[in-house]
């Protein structure tokens, strides 16, 4: 691997440089003329979304810290001051907050895209895994920074979910009090916090990485989930899915700026204006809209730890999807049961959104266990027997050719097969 | 001129050929420019609120004024307060002071200066400094009776040896400058009111 780089570069700096470190080459190989699936729908976008999102996240935080003081004692009133004295601080404030949520509708949208299709299916199951990861670092990140502001939801949030890891047998009493720092969320679970908000987002940075590394490998799934087979089944990345990821991006900021422009509160709760009080629980206490479903799961089981344990399990057999999964073929476009049930799925998991977000009674547990039912039913006995008893319907040869009738064709594979190499 | 600047940047662009007339500016190149141009502009929209929040926030230009009772000050004596971050001297000078300021020659001064515009016309025995010597942000001393005043009695700046007349200006380096003066004005006899 010694040696220097022959670098194709026609501008001398960049050939000077290139020469000593390939950094423009390997641009160019891996986002310039990368070849891509030609027939990627809308979905693949929320790829690069998550990105600029991770991006977007991680400046306006590093502009909020300018300004914030991790001291339970400052903090609120440092918030306030961000909105109120800051120049531009309630921008700043609002962008993060609301992109915290458009992070999580990009990636739900991510992860929906990839169980419908299939995306996680052989060879790519370590990039599906990275991306559960990055999920899961999402989620804790997301988590300590609501804590930040030291609001009343902030505190209650942040005692009800280390409160979880008291149900672990034996060592869970000394487990939330080493996560404290105290017997009680306080200034040092604060102080915690903040470091830890501030540096996760780079351990996702490592791990997208990590995730891209190994998408450059497999190559991306489209939407007919069959191996590109020839040349001809792709197109360069730029200048073709640049443009296309730069419509999304152009939505993407048109919806946050709807947000944070005309409902900056719309998926915030009024109780977290409200300086944290030790001594006073809200009446009304629900976690943030993207962890409601599992939330759900966590109240319908009639056991902490069993509770408990179900919540992580709802991401732990996300891990394993791959082996759960026993059909070869990937797209839901080709497997016609699949499809129905994966519906039932996704309907199972608003459902639980909306028992999340109400009190746990009546109608609302009923409801709740049986999409707990059908979650954990969906992955652990549907997948692994219907692979082996669904007939999936013809898949088509390659993604240039179209197929013998049967299910819906993409444009880009039925319109002007083979016309173009 | 317009030709040759086609000419030279079609050839680093890959995409434009085969859709343009094969030479010169093509279609192409003007949505590259119109999209570039318009995403250069979103950026630095995007840019400008971020830079904006490092300037100076609201509750810290509201601490741009404070006022000062004169009443409590000796002759012969000056006091420091703070305005926006910085230290201020307020000095009662002698009579004598005022005059070893007022005679000297301009031409024996670093930054020629006169004492009469360093003070506000009828309150002479009142001079108003920024505390901060113009060389390296020191404060002089010489405030209190008791300190070293330097040579022209003035201020003595401890970090290099500095020195400042009665009127605040340079007489002795390495500082450049003399003494800066904050913006105040005299509210009454007794009251001043500085920023």
């Amino acid at each position: 691997m010694v040696g220097l780089n022959k670098s194709d570069f026609k501008n001398p700096v960049i050939n000077w440089i290139d020469t000593r470190m390939p950094v423009f080459t390997l641009m160019q190989k891996e986002y310039g003329s990368f070849p891509t699936p030609k027939n990627f729908n809308y979905f693949w976008n929320f790829g690069a979304l998550a990105m600029v999102n991770l991006v977007l996240m991680i400046i306006t935080g590093v502009f909020l810290a300018m300004n914030y003081a991790p001291n339970s004692m400052l903090a609120f009133d440092s918030v306030e001051r961000i909105m109120r004295d800051v120049n531009w601080g309630w921008l700043i404030r609002y962008a993060h907050m609301n992109g915290a949520s458009m992070f999580f509708i990009v990636v739900y949208v991510h992860l929906f895209r990839g169980l419908y299709y299939g995306s996680y299916k052989a060879p790519r199951e370590l990039l599906w895994m990275l991306g559960v990861v990055i999920l899961l670092l999402m989620m804790a990140t997301a988590f300590m920074g609501y804590v930040l502001p030291w609001g009343q939801m902030s505190y209650w949030g942040a005692t009800v979910i280390t409160n979880l890891f008291s149900a672990i047998p034996l060592v869970g009493k000394s487990i939330v009090t080493w996560l404290w720092g105290g017997f009680a969320v306080d200034n040092p679970t604060l102080n915690r916090f903040f470091s830890l908000h501030y540096l996760l987002p780079f351990v996702i940075v490592g791990v997208v990485f990590l995730h891209v590394v190994a998408l450059h490998i497999t190559g991306s799934n489209n939407p007919l989930g069959i191996e590109v087979k020839t040349p001809q089944d792709t197109i360069p990345f730029h200048p073709y899915y640049t443009i296309k990821d730069s419509v999304g991006i152009c939505v993407f900021f048109i919806v946050l700026a709807l947000l944070v422009f005309f409902a900056p509160n719309f998926f915030a709760s009024p109780d977290n204006y409200i300086p944290a009080n030790p001594l006073q629980t809200p009446a009304e206490i629900v976690p943030e809209w993207y962890f409601l479903p599992f939330y759900a799961i966590l109240r319908s089981v009639p056991n902490k730890l069993g509770g408990v344990m179900m919540m992580f399990g709802a991401i732990a057999v996300l891990f394993v999807l791959p082996w759960l999964d026993t059909s070869p073929v990937r797209s839901a476009r080709f497997r016609p049961i699949y499809r129905q049930l994966f519906w039932l799925l996704v309907i199972s998991v608003f459902a639980l959104g909306a028992v999340g977000a109400h009190r746990p009674q009546g109608v609302w547990v009923v409801i709740g266990r049986l999409a707990t039912l059908y979650y954990f039913l969906h992955f652990l006995v549907i997948l692994p027997i219907l692979g082996k008893l669904e007939r999936p319907l013809p898949l088509p040869e390659s993604i240039s050719r179209p197929v013998l009738g049967g299910g819906k064709m993409p444009s880009g594979a039925t319109a002007k097969p083979m016309e173009k190499a | 001129m317009a030709d040759t600047a086609a000419h030279s940047s079609h050839p680093g662009g890959h995409s434009g050929a085969g859709h343009g007339p094969g030479d010169g500016t093509t279609k192409r190149d003007f949505l590259k420019m119109v999209a570039g141009a318009g995403a250069l502009v979103g950026a630095g929209a995007i840019a400008w609120p971020l830079i904006d929040s490092m300037n100076p926030s609201q509750d810290v230009l509201a601490l741009s004024s404070v006022e000062v009772n004169l009443a409590p000050i000796p002759e012969g004596s000056g006091i420091t307060v703070l305005w926006q971050g910085k230290p201020i001297f307020v000095r009662h000078r002698t009579a004598a002071e005022i005059k070893a300021a007022e005679d000297v020659k301009l031409s024996d001064l670093i930054e020629p200066q006169s004492d009469a515009d360093r003070v506000k016309p009828g309150h002479a025995p009142w001079i108003v400094l920024i505390g901060i010597c113009t060389h390296l942000g020191c404060i002089p001393l010489g405030n209190k009776p008791t300190d070293p005043r330097g040579e022209w009695g003035g201020w003595f700046c401890p970090c290099h040896g500095s020195q400042y007349d009665t009127s605040g200006r340079v007489r002795h380096g390495p500082a450049p400058l003399n003494l800066y003066l904050p913006p105040y004005a005299f509210e009454n006899d007794t009251k001043i009111k500085i920023g």
